[in-house]
């Protein structure tokens, strides 16, 4: 699109945005800075006040308390078709008795730019979608991705300042759904435009965001990059959110060791000073140590239960001697091979003191 | 063969379900046939009869009695206003049960339909008590100082199309709101969120969104004044002179039999063009609400 859009780009704050429904709070005093051209995403599980933070944002949920503003501007009292914000819809919300070319030119004609400027601005739009030669096409006939691009385009003609996303490719199949997140991302990087995605899979958070905010009984409970959340979660919550980890309570024994079934763990971070605490175990995190090898810190012994080829990996799933379950992956190659196991053998496992990440349970 | 003997289970599954659906459509098809399809048939034969022989009279006099054409006139003109004046009231109502709560709506359309419950006779002299030279209306307007002299609402077309357009109203107002409940919220956000002003969201969106409702409420509240017989008959005062009042003097007072035959067997044809005109536009299965 045009070089405009490059200069209109802005950061978006909230600052300490409310929303009580009568006595529930939706959203409790959410703080959230994204900076110009930036894709964050809001990550959180079903009821956690996503969509009603994209609400708030979008003008259509006022805010209890609180603040919106877009670049310097306050937009908190503004109504939705004054914030210059392109929102994708959960469902994508295309117009029915439009086609797709209709659609698309929809914000042209309501912001009254001149006829003569869509057929440059329309061609641009579809094109950037992969959807040149559809104009004339009924939304009916299109396919979920094919619907799913039209709202893209739909929102990125009139060259918002701010691109809202509401779980956009939720109805898509895995496939597609996959496809589709490289396609956004390059359409970020080639509009330059600044993102936020809602989301409550958490692979689609960790494949394209700058930063993850992660969502919990309408509070932002960590805010991140996708490798620091992977790594450093802040509570029992978001380790439990992210990625494929089982948490094992474990006993504090000083600033950089616990206690599990009785083996010490050392970890190079500190480990938070309170009662209930969990170690985080990741299960590409972990190794199988070869039979016989003790050597170095942090191995736990158990007994395999189960084990899942799956491909790219064969998971092993381990009973350790306090009777907390935890899984290790090994890929599926000759390496893998020479470490497998079966169930009911013993299997040692080794776990890095970089990666003994230890959380306090979530409030 | 042994594959060419074997019936498909699902088949036979299928036809089991027929029969049973004939089954349940047995009493209604009967009461039907019997009560609907037989009378009209016979009404049909006899408007092409007289003296005991075939004749085409009752059909030459829409030609040449000009009250018959001037009946059918009046009859077209006060539905059609009817129509206009149900669909101006009737949306704004629609439109604000179909957006409001679910309580609220409920409250809305429960006060839209309440009135079927007392007769069309009832509501008719109602509106007699109201409108006529020292009824409430002119005794209010009276009172405001609004008027000098009371105004002649009563025994004329304005009395019946008030009162006719009160009693349709709510063959308006539900097939309006049946459609704008189909529409989903999120168009209507995403227009704005595209930059739609709440007029050209209205305009661009929700007013074509709704357009299948006011069809069909057009069709029905247009039909259903067609045929109305109470009504004109105490509001009209006697100047006003509907398709139905005409098909009753007939038998009434000359008992004609094919005379009223042959008006009714017309104005069904009238019907029917229109729902065939109005099923060009829309599939007729839509205009009913079942999609
Ligand atoms: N209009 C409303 N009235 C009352 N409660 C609401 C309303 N909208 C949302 N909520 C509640 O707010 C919470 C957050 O909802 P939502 O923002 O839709 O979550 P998410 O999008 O993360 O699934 C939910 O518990 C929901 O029931
Ligand atoms: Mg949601």
């Amino acid at each position: 699109m045009s070089q405009s859009t490059h200069a209109e780009k802005v950061g978006v704050s909230i600052r300490s945005a409310t929303k009580m429904y009568g006595a529930f709070c939706a959203l409790d005093h959410v703080d959230l800075e994204v900076k110009a051209g930036e894709f964050v995403s809001i990550l959180g599980p079903s009821g956690s006040g996503k969509t009603t933070f994209l609400g708030i944002l979008g003008g259509f949920v006022q805010p209890t308390s609180g603040a919106i503003l877009l670049g310097e501007r306050d937009i908190t009292l503004e109504p939705p078709h004054k914030r210059d914000i392109g929102i994708v819809f959960q469902n994508y919300a295309l117009f029915p008795h439009m086609n797709v070319a209709e659609n698309v030119t929809f914000p042209l004609r309501a912001r009254r730019i001149p006829k003569s400027g869509w057929p440059a601005k329309l061609k641009a739009a579809l094109e950037m979608v992969e959807l040149t030669g559809y104009g004339n096409r009924k939304i009916h006939e299109l396919s979920g991705g094919q619907r799913q691009r039209v709202a893209l385009a739909r929102a990125m003609i009139f060259e918002p300042r701010l691109i809202l996303m509401d779980e956009p490719l939720s109805a898509l199949d895995k496939q597609l759904r996959e496809s589709m997140q490289i396609e956004l991302k390059h359409l970020h990087r080639k509009l330059d435009a600044t993102i936020i995605y809602v989301t409550h899979d958490q692979r689609e958070a960790l494949t394209m965001s700058d930063r993850i905010a992660v969502m919990r009984k309408g509070q932002i409970v960590q805010i991140d990059t996708p490798e620091q959340l992977h790594d450093n979660p802040v509570d029992s919550f978001v380790a439990g959110f992210i990625g494929e980890a089982t948490l094992v309570p474990v006993q504090r024994v000083d600033e950089h060791s616990v206690t599990l079934a009785g083996t010490r763990l050392v970890s190079s971070k500190p480990v938070p000073n309170t009662i209930h605490l969990f170690l985080v175990v990741q299960s590409e995190k972990i190794t199988v140590a070869a039979d016989g090898d003790t050597s170095g810190p942090n191995l736990l012994t158990g007994i395999v239960h189960e084990t899942l080829y799956q491909g790219e990996s064969i998971r092993i799933f381990l009973d350790l001697p306090g009777g907390e379950r935890i899984s290790v992956r090994v890929p599926s190659n000759h390496t893998g091979r020479t470490l497998m196991k079966h169930p009911g053998d013993r299997i040692t496992v080794r776990l890095h003191p970089d990666d003994t990440v230890v959380v306090p349970q979530a409030s | 063969m042994a594959i060419s003997s074997a019936v498909d289970p699902s088949v036979l599954h299928e036809r089991r379900e027929q029969r049973l659906i004939l089954m349940l459509l047995a009493p209604a098809l009967l009461v039907v046939i019997g009560l609907l399809i037989v009378p009209l048939c016979w009404l049909a034969w006899q408007s092409f009869r007289q003296d005991g022989g075939f004749t085409l009279a009752h059909y030459a006099r829409f030609v040449s009695d000009d009250v018959y054409w001037r009946t059918f006139l009046q009859t077209f003109r006060i539905a059609f206003v009817v129509t206009v004046a149900t669909l101006l009231l009737a949306y704004p109502v629609a439109y604000v049960a179909a957006s409001a709560s679910r309580r609220m709506s409920i409250l809305i359309l429960a006060m839209v339909i309440l009135p079927f419950w007392t007769s069309v006779l009832v509501r008719s002299y109602a509106w007699l008590i109201l409108l006529q030279r020292r009824g409430l209306v002119n005794s209010a307007l009276d009172g405001m100082g609004l008027i000098d002299q009371p105004l002649i609402l009563v025994n004329n077309e304005l009395g019946t199309v008030i009162a006719t357009t009160h009693i349709l109203l709510p063959f308006m107002v539900l097939p309006l709101y049946a459609a704008m409940q189909k529409i989903p919220a999120d168009l209507m956000m995403a227009g704005s969120s595209l930059g739609g002003s709440p007029a050209h969201v209205f305009w661009r969106v929700f007013l074509p969104l709704s357009l299948p409702g006011v069809l069909a409420g057009t069709v029905l509240v247009f039909v259903l004044a067609l045929g109305f017989y109470i009504t004109p008959e105490l509001l009209g005062g006697g100047r006003t002179y509907m398709v139905s009042m005409l098909v009753s003097r007939n038998i009434e007072l000359y008992s004609e039999w094919g005379a009223a035959s042959s008006i009714s067997v017309v104005l069904l044809l009238c019907v029917f063009g229109i729902f065939r005109l109005a099923s060009m536009i829309i599939p007729f299965e839509r205009i009913m609400g079942a999609r």
